[in-house]
C-alpha cells in the first residue's frame, strides 16, 4: 500500500510547510487580535442558524472596538461634520427619527434611515431598503462617499486616518497592520455592527417565560398571526423566527404608481418594481416615522395602511389581502391590541446598552 | 518529527485508497418543474401565462415547499425545495452501492416529524405555522395571481398544512395532510442523475378541479381546503428521466 519513494519526495514539502507555519505563528503573537465573544440570545441560539461572520472578517475584541470608535467619529465625512452615529444613533435603535435624514451638506435623501440590530442573521445578505448593498462590509462603502450622506472622498478619508495620532496603532492592533485602506476602515465597521443584537423585548422575556402579556397584547399576537386577520407572520417572523423580518422584498400595496422602484432598480427586472425590504418589527417605539419613505408617523398610521389602505399595483404581493376593500378590516379593538403587541417587541436594554453607546 | 510525518502520509493514503468504486455511487435528484408538460423554471414568474383546470389564468410569484423521508437517505431527513429562487432543487446522495432502490420521499412532514420549531433552518426562512393552527411548519407556500371571474387579477395563497379543524377552538382536531410519494425504483450501478417531475397544474386539478375563485386566500384554517390540497398533490410528483 505505502510507496517509500514517493514518501521521501513528500517529506521536505511538509518540512517546508512546518517551517513556514512556525514563521508565521511567530510574526502573528505580536498583532494577533483576540477573537470576540458574540453573545447571542437564547432564543436566537435555539430558533435560527448561526449568524453570518464572513470568514475574512471574524470578529475580534480590537475589530469591534476600532468598528464602534470609527462609526462614532465624524473623521469620515467630507467636511467632519457627521459620523455614522448622525443618522443611526443608538438611542432610537440606530435610525434618526427623521422622514429622511440630513447629509453634510444638508440635502435630505429619499429613504428613512434603517434601525441598525441583528444583522448578522440576514441570510441572504442584501442590506438597504432596496437590496442594493450585499454585505455589511460593502454596505459601509457607501454612505461615506454618497454626495447627498457623508460626501466624502475615501482616498482623503484613508489619507486622515492614516495620519491620526491613535487610528494606526489601533488598526495594526485589529488587523496586523497600520497601512490603512477603506477595506480594513469597513470591515471594522462591520464588526461592531454585528454586535449590534437586539433580543430582551417584554415578548422574548415572555417567550422565555420571565413575563406574561397583558390580554390587549396576547391578543394583538393573535391577530398579528391570524391568517384570516392580520397575517402579519408571513413576512414578519412569529415566535419561531425572533428576527420578526424575511429580510425579503414584498410591494406591501403602498402605491399604485411608483416614484421609487425600489427593488427593481437594483435587480432591472420590472416585476420588482415598488418592492422594499420587510423591515424588522422589533424596537417601533424606538424608530418612527415608518416605511421605506418614512411616511407614516404612527404605528396606528401603519395598522390603517393594511387594515383599509392597500393600493392596488401590477406588483402588489399576493399575501396582500382583500385589496378591493383596502385590505384586512381590523376592528377598532383588534387594531389596538395589534398595536399593543407591537410594543413588546420593544427592547430598551438594546437601545440603552452601554456597549453600544459613543 | 520525520515519524510523525511518515505516519501521517502514510495514514492519509490508506484512508483514501479503502473505500472502493462500488460502495460510493452518488445520484442527483434533481426537481424539475412543469405546467401540464411545458417546462418551466423562474424565469417564468409573475405573469398570468398558465391556465388551470378550472379555466383561469395563473401566475407563480412564489413557491417553497418541504419533502422529507427521502428514501434513499437515513430516515430523518427533509429538503426545501424553493423554486421561485432556484434553491434546493437539486441535491446529492452519496455512498450507495450496486442495486435497487425504491424512491420515494414524504410531500410536507409527517405528524411525527412536525415539530413545532424545532428545525432552525425552516425558522430562519419563517416557514412555520401559527400555534393557533397546531404549529409545526407549512407543508407549501405557493403564492400568485389569477384572473377571476371578473377578469382583473387578484392574489392567490395556496397554502398547504396539516388540517385542522376549528369549530371548537377549545379543541382543535387535526388531519395529517401530509403524504407519501412513491415514484417506484431505480437501479443504481453508476453514477446518475435522477429526475423528478413536479407537475403544478396537477394541484388545480386532480381529482378535484379547484376554483380560485371560491378558494383563493386564508387557506391554512381551511380543513376541507386543506384535505383538497392533499388529495391533488398526489398526482403532482412522477419519475422523469434517468441519466448516467
Amino acid at each position: 500500500m505505502t510507496n517509500p519513494i514517493k514518501m521521501k519526495k513528500i517529506h521536505p514539502f511538509f518540512l517546508c510547510c512546518f517551517l513556514l507555519m512556525n514563521c508565521a505563528s511567530n510574526e502573528e503573537e505580536v498583532y494577533t487580535p483576540m477573537p470576540y465573544n458574540l453573545e447571542i440570545p437564547t432564543l436566537f441560539a435555539t430558533k435560527l442558524i448561526a449568524p453570518i461572520v464572513p470568514a475574512n472578517n471574524p470578529l475580534t475584541e480590537e475589530g469591534v472596538a476600532l468598528g464602534k470608535k470609527l462609526f462614532f467619529d465624524r473623521i469620515l465625512s467630507g467636511n467632519g461634520s457627521q459620523s455614522c452615529a448622525s443618522c443611526h444613533n443608538p438611542k432610537k435603535a440606530f435610525t434618526d427619527q427623521q422622514q429622511f435624514s440630513t447629509g453634510v451638506q444638508g440635502e435630505s435623501g429619499e429613504r428613512n434611515a434603517m434601525p441598525l440590530f441583528n444583522l448578522a442573521w440576514n441570510f441572504d445578505e442584501r442590506f438597504a431598503w432596496d437590496g442594493k448593498e450585499f454585505g455589511l462590509e460593502e454596505q459601509a462603502l457607501e454612505p461615506v462617499s454618497n454626495p447627498i450622506e457623508m460626501h466624502a472622498n475615501w482616498k482623503k478619508v484613508t489619507e486622515r486616518i492614516q495620519q491620526h495620532p491613535t487610528y494606526p496603532n489601533l488598526f495594526l492592533q485589529a488587523f496586523g497592520t497600520s497601512k490603512i485602506d477603506s477595506i480594513m476602515i469597513t470591515k471594522a465597521i462591520a464588526q461592531f455592527e454585528r454586535t449590534l443584537i437586539s433580543g430582551n423585548s417584554k415578548f422574548d422575556q415572555f417567550l422565555r417565560k420571565e413575563t406574561i402579556l397583558t390580554p390587549e397584547e396576547q391578543n394583538g399576537f393573535d391577530v398579528f398571526m391570524d391568517e384570516a386577520k392580520g397575517d402579519c407572520f408571513h413576512c414578519h417572523g412569529s415566535d419561531n423566527n425572533p428576527l420578526w423580518t424575511d429580510n425579503k422584498f414584498h410591494n406591501n400595496g403602498l402605491d399604485a404608481t411608483f416614484t421609487d422602484v425600489g427593488f427593481g432598480n437594483v435587480t432591472g427586472d420590472p416585476n420588482d418594481n415598488g418592492k422594499f425590504k420587510s423591515p424588522s418589527i422589533r424596537n417601533l417605539a424606538f424608530t418612527a416615522p415608518y416605511m421605506h419613505d418614512g411616511r407614516f408617523s404612527t404605528l396606528e398610521e401603519v395598522i390603517n395602511h393594511y387594515s383599509e389602505g392597500l393600493k392596488k399595483s401590477a406588483t402588489i404581493d399576493p399575501l396582500m389581502k382583500n385589496i378591493a376593500k383596502g385590505g384586512v378590516q381590523l376592528s377598532t379593538q383588534d387594531k389596538a391590541d395589534l398595536k399593543a403587541f407591537l410594543l413588546t417587541l420593544s427592547d430598551n436594554d438594546f437601545v440603552e446598552n452601554p456597549s453600544f453607546q459613543k | 518529527m520525520k515519524n510523525i510525518l511518515t505516519f501521517l502520509c502514510v495514514s492519509i493514503f490508506i484512508f483514501s485508497s479503502c473505500s472502493s468504486e462500488e460502495e460510493n455511487i452518488n445520484i442527483t435528484l434533481n426537481y424539475t418543474h412543469n405546467w401540464d408538460g411545458v417546462p418551466i423554471t423562474n424565469q417564468d414568474l409573475n405573469e398570468l401565462k398558465f391556465t388551470n383546470a378550472n379555466g383561469e389564468k395563473v401566475s407563480i410569484e412564489n413557491l417553497r415547499y418541504l419533502i422529507s423521508n427521502i428514501s434513499l437517505l437515513d430516515a430523518k431527513n427533509y429538503q426545501l425545495i424553493n423554486f421561485s429562487e432556484n434553491s434546493g432543487t437539486s441535491f446529492n446522495i452519496s455512498n450507495l452501492t450496486n442495486g435497487t432502490y425504491t424512491l420515494s420521499f414524504r410531500f410536507g412532514f409527517s405528524d411525527e416529524d412536525n415539530i413545532d420549531g424545532a428545525y432552525q433552518d425552516l425558522n430562519s426562512v419563517s416557514f412555520n405555522v401559527p400555534g393557533m393552527l397546531g404549529g409545526g411548519y407549512h407543508y407549501m407556500q405557493f403564492d400568485g395571481k389569477y384572473a377571476d371571474n371578473k377578469d382583473e387579477e387578484a392574489g392567490f395563497n395556496y397554502h398547504s398544512i396539516r388540517a385542522v379543524d376549528k369549530t371548537n377552538p377549545d379543541n382543535l382536531k387535526f388531519e395529517d395532510t401530509s403524504f407519501e410519494v412513491n415514484l417506484g425504483t431505480i437501479t443504481v450501478s453508476n453514477n446518475m442523475k435522477v429526475e423528478v417531475k413536479v407537475n403544478l397544474a396537477e394541484w388545480f386539478k386532480n381529482p378535484n378541479t379547484w376554483d380560485l375563485n371560491e378558494l383563493n386566500t386564508v387557506l391554512m384554517p381551511n380543513f376541507e381546503a386543506q384535505k383538497i390540497m392533499s388529495a391533488n398533490g398526489k398526482s403532482v410528483f412522477s419519475l422523469g428521466e434517468v441519466t448516467p
